[in-house]
């Protein structure tokens, strides 16, 4: 659905030039919640707003349902916006215009008649459980709710791909839930493509399909969302998954306080409902320390880790660790 | 009092209502091309914004006077004469227009860049974008600007009275300052400043009125 081939965007700035998007390759399928996560400043801000060209690539190429992009002119590039709705973190609403009239603008931009408006929007209101608001103006309605309305409004063009840039970045974590929820149902609803980037790991794990990490203008990572939760390849994938709440933070731990090897197992659903630790204190002569452990909820499943101390001869340590690769479980030696 | 005071604050509400409006018809879109056509602009020309802005600048920095008596030759030409209340209002709306544009220009800069890069990501034309959001997001401070240009005519049609355009101010200076009458000149300044008063008073109401931010 999108292609983005050998992206690069350069910046003029008093002291020279700089790169906030290096030479990124994504491919982005049909039907996906495909995640871009970095930190502030990695670039991901501008790498967004390249694919409706509101920044000009300087070099690269990106292809959305087979249109070149980055080719078109000025009035193509018009017309194929219309087929990409996008959602902003302060949700960029007309704020003399009425929740039906910020919904309406992308019609009225095309001129078209009352009653096909009037049907789309009050659908769309609907949608997002607003109707009561119809006549509401932004200045009274939560933060939540101005998100919906972006969300409505950049749905009633039936867009085939919608951009999120860090749309739940300015909502607290409850409203946070809601909006990711409505936006899993509307790519369920509208069969859209859905890109977004984010700095929370929240987002990803609640509903990105597959993620990509970015860090200073570059890719470093692109995985399933349970493949990254499961054996994060770089460290700022796994500082990442640690800022989740319910982890506890890697770097506190010292194996040296906690017998001779420590070890962090990641399993799925399935190998977590296995007794697999107790068969394994059973099997070897080793001992046993939880240090820490957690369930994450991915979109179909959970993963959980588990981190533990072991003591005792060498050669059994590594048997035991041998054991717990047999299972299907990830083992990794902190 | 009154048959010299009515005949001459009529002279006034009309020198500038007209001035008003033609300033607005000069200047505005003035305000707007300087809004668009500056760096990051929707429609970028630096090279035009600069010639504009200069001239702008230059038009303000005439002293009031000075600019009223190089224009009345215009005067001659659109309107016939160069004296009377009809005249006046060529000068004043000329020389009031680079203020409206100044004016424009900061209200229409208020409007929030997110909701113009909005408009952009869903496809808006540079028109599209002027007068279905730049415009209306930013009436409630156009309204106050367009509020101070009136005060600020009236001001300069006080200015233009004394050479020649009639109206209140002067009435004041003939009849107040040379003609010793001290209570003509009184009773024309504090309609003015009553008319200020009024005119600053609407305009703030109507701004509130109408914003629903």
């Amino acid at each position: 659905m999108i292609k983005i081939e050998n992206l690069s965007k350069k910046f003029e700035t008093n002291d020279g030039e700089i790169w906030p998007v290096k030479n990124v390759n994504l491919h982005i399928k049909k039907g996906e919640i495909f995640g871009i996560i970095g930190l502030s400043g990695a670039g991901k801000s501008t790498l967004i707003r390249c694919l409706n060209r509101l920044e000009e690539p300087t070099k690269g190429k990106i292809i959305i349902d087979g249109v070149d992009i980055t080719s078109l002119d000025k009035n193509d590039l018009r017309n194929s916006r219309k087929q990409i709705g996008m959602i902003f973190q302060h949700f960029n609403l007309l704020s003399q215009k009425t929740v039906f009239e910020n919904i309406a603008f992308p019609l009225e931009l095309e001129k078209m008649d009352k009653h096909i408006i009037n049907s789309k929007v009050n659908r769309l209101l609907n949608f997002v459980e607003l109707s009561d608001k119809k006549y509401a103006y932004p200045s009274e309605l939560s933060g939540g709710q101005k998100q919906r309305v972006a969300i409505a409004r950049a749905l009633v063009n039936n867009p085939k791909v919608l951009l999120s840039d860090e749309a739940t970045s300015a909502l607290d974590p409850k409203t946070t839930d809601s909006i990711l929820k409505l936006l899993n149902e509307t790519r369920d609803e509208f069969g859209l493509t859905i890109v977004l980037i984010t700095h929370q790991m929240e987002v990803v794990k609640d509903i990105c399909d597959r993620v990509a990490i970015m860090e200073n203008g570059e890719i470093i990572e692109t995985n399933t969302a349970l493949e990254l939760f499961r054996n994060p390849k770089t460290k700022t994938a796994k500082t990442f998954i640690n800022s989740l709440k319910s982890n506890i933070v890697e770097e506190e731990i010292n194996p040296k306080d906690f017998g001779d090897k420590v070890i962090r197992l990641s399993f799925l659903g399935d190998s977590a409902r296995k007794p697999i630790v107790s068969r394994m204190i059973k099997q070897f002569d080793i001992e046993v320390n939880i240090l820490s452990g957690n369930i994450n909820n991915l979109v179909n499943t959970s993963i959980g880790h588990l981190i533990l101390g072991l003591s005792g001869d060498d050669e059994e340590i590594e048997k035991a660790i041998d054991y717990l690769n047999k299972q299907n479980v990830n083992v990794e030696v902190i | 009092m009154a048959e010299l005071i009515i005949p001459s604050l009529l002279e006034t509400l009309y020198m500038v209502f007209f001035s008003t409006i033609f300033s607005l018809v000069l200047g505005f879109p003035l305000g707007v091309l300087l809004v668009i056509t500056e760096k990051g602009g929707i429609w970028e020309k630096p090279a035009f914004y600069k010639i504009l802005d200069g001239i702008i600048n230059i038009l303000r920095s005439f002293p009031f006077l000075i600019l009223m008596i190089l224009l009345f030759p215009l005067s001659r030409i659109i309107v016939g004469k160069t004296i009377g209340t009809t005249a006046t209002i060529v000068p004043l709306s000329i020389a009031a227009a680079p203020f409206v544009a100044r004016v424009i220009e900061s209200s229409l800069k208020e409007v929030d860049k997110g909701v113009i890069e909005l408009s952009l990501s869903m496809g808006a034309t540079i028109p599209q974008i002027i007068f279905k959001v730049l415009i209306p997001e930013a009436m409630p401070s156009l309204i106050l600007g367009i509020t101070l240009t009136i005060i600020n005519i009236i001001g300069y049609s006080a200015m233009a009275g004394a050479i020649g355009g009639g109206g209140l101010g002067d009435l004041a200076i003939r009849f107040g300052l040379y003609g010793f009458k001290t209570d003509i000149m009184i009773v024309s300044v504090i309609i003015i400043i009553l008319l200020v008063q009024g005119i600053q008073f609407l305009g703030n109401k109507l701004a509130v009125m109408i914003n629903k931010k």
